[in-house]
């Protein structure tokens, strides 16, 4: 791969113009992979269970700490759960290294277009956006190299808090509830199946969001539940039309305890 | 064969001087004046929706007078240049005396080797981090960079509107301050009120993303 030098200044960037993800593939700064049938599959850290729920005036948002290869423990206290701009969070699973990366882009893109056009994004313009990541990376979804992530955020246009899942092809399912990702996703959704209820307050939000975690952390040994001795808890974000709230430690010690007290 | 005429060079750097010159003179001017916790941009923009000045990175911010689809052009590809950089490197990595000497390279070059010069005149200011010094950038339009100090202005009637805000300025004015100083030194540098204000700031206030537009209550009117 050939890095060009930057030149000073790009005056005539690929059309539209607004697209960061565009301007750096025409400059040859996308890392390509190259493809290979065999599928070679490599062990790499992969970041377990995510959920997104709506609530009374927006959307929860969290994420357990773990990141696993193998039957090993990769790292303990990753972040999973970001904020993408100020009124959105994107929260991601599958390999760590790739789905970091798109996050970083992601977030770049946002602002990039913000800045470049002077208006942000509408939300499903974000959505789409991060669906055409997911699809570039497709050819390393084959190899075993799966990102998949979930997104959410308020909705100036229609006034609500909205969340979107999606699948390895890039394909975007907007959900109304709740929904999940990664190892531990289809026990956290069973719990969000029964114990969710539409409008919630967003602080009974976040302690349900912490609740489903914990169930998954249970039986799911990919999924790391709250470590209060090592103060490594959930990273848990709220987005209303206040923007976005990336909860403090402090704020999701007592869910929690109690979630941990709960769950059986 | 038809012989081209001979110009000497002075000559044509002249003339296309000249003609960026009257160019940037029909336009309205900016100033960017310190105070206490950031930057204060403002400029004499009748438009609310064409604006001069913008948001280029978490501590900078550009301004441009002149012809607009020419400091827009700019002003895009400023932007370009910083997130390039900060996603490529670290967003540390991304400084107002870089993007500066891109923007006087860029000017430079074109008033050299194109027929017609951008008739633009831009600013690059920067918010120091910390208790790092701020920096006011000025680069013209054949790409002469300038560093100022506490107060720069660009445009038609740039040296009498920094002048004007020099006399009453000081490093610990307040923002409410630091506007009235602006305003007061536009109406006496144009001689007429002003058919209206585009402004922004770069604040320590506002977090990683430093750059605000003001609202029209703020600048008391």
């Amino acid at each position: 791969m050939t890095e060009r030098a930057l030149p000073p200044l790009i005056l005539d960037a690929p059309s539209p113009g607004s697209s960061f993800l565009d301007l750096i593939s025409s400059l040859g700064h996308v890392t390509r992979l190259p493809s290979s049938e065999e599928g070679t599959r490599h062990q790499v850290p992969e970041g377990t269970t995510v959920l997104a729920l709506s609530c009374h005036g927006g959307v929860v948002m969290a994420g357990d700490r773990r990141a696993t290869e193998g039957n090993l423990v990769a790292h303990n206290s990753i972040q999973k759960v970001f904020r993408a701009d100020e009124f959105s969070a994107v929260a991601i699973a599958g390999a760590a290294g790739l789905a970091l990366e798109m996050v970083r882009l992601f977030q770049v893109e946002l602002e990039h277009y913000e800045k470049i056009e002077g208006v942000r994004l509408s939300l499903d313009g974000k959505a789409n956006f991060l669906a055409r990541l997911v699809r570039g990376q497709l050819p390393m979804a084959f190899q075993g190299l799966v990102v998949v992530p979930l997104f959410a955020g308020f909705d100036d246009i229609q006034q609500r808090g909205r969340l979107f899942s999606f699948d390895i092809i890039g394909g975007r399912y907007e959900e109304q509830e709740f929904a999940s990702t990664g190892s531990g996703s289809r026990l956290a959704r069973s719990y969000l199946r029964t114990a969710y209820q539409p409008d919630l307050p967003p602080e009974e939000g976040v302690a349900l969001a912490v609740q489903a975690l914990v169930s998954a952390s249970v039986e799911d040994t990919a999924t790391g539940g709250p470590d209060l001795r090592r103060g490594i808890l959930p990273n848990v974000v709220v987005v209303d039309a206040h923007g976005v709230e990336e909860l403090a430690d402090e704020a999701i010690r007592p869910a929690a305890e109690a979630a941990i007290e709960a769950i059986k | 064969m038809t012989v081209p005429f001979y110009v000497a060079p002075e000559q044509l750097v002249r003339d296309k001087a000249e003609f960026a010159r009257k160019g940037i003179a029909r336009g309205r001017s900016i100033v960017a004046i310190e105070y206490a916790s950031g930057i204060l941009l403002l400029a004499e923009n009748p438009s609310r929706a064409l604006h001069k000045i913008s948001e280029v990175y978490d501590r900078i911010a550009f301004a441009g007078v002149g012809k607009y689809n020419e400091f827009e052009t700019l002003r895009k590809a400023g932007i370009r240049r910083a997130d390039l950089m900060g996603y490529l490197y670290s967003r540390d990595d991304v400084t107002a005396m870089g993007l500066a000497t891109a923007f006087s390279e860029t000017l430079g070059s074109i008033f050299s080797h194109e027929l017609k010069p951008f008739e633009v005149e831009v600013l690059v200011a920067e918010i120091g981090e910390g208790g790092d010094e701020n920096h006011l950038f000025r680069v013209t339009y054949d790409g002469t960079l300038n560093d100022e100090d506490g107060v720069a202005a660009i445009g038609g009637k740039a040296d009498a509107l920094a002048e004007a805000v020099r006399a009453s300025w000081r490093a610990d004015l307040t923002l409410t301050d630091a506007i009235s100083a602006g305003s007061a030194a536009f109406e006496q540098a144009e001689g007429r009120p002003s058919e209206g204000w585009e402004a922004a700031v770069l604040d320590r206030a506002n977090g990683r993303r430093t750059f605000r537009r003001l609202s029209e209550d703020e600048l008391g009117r």
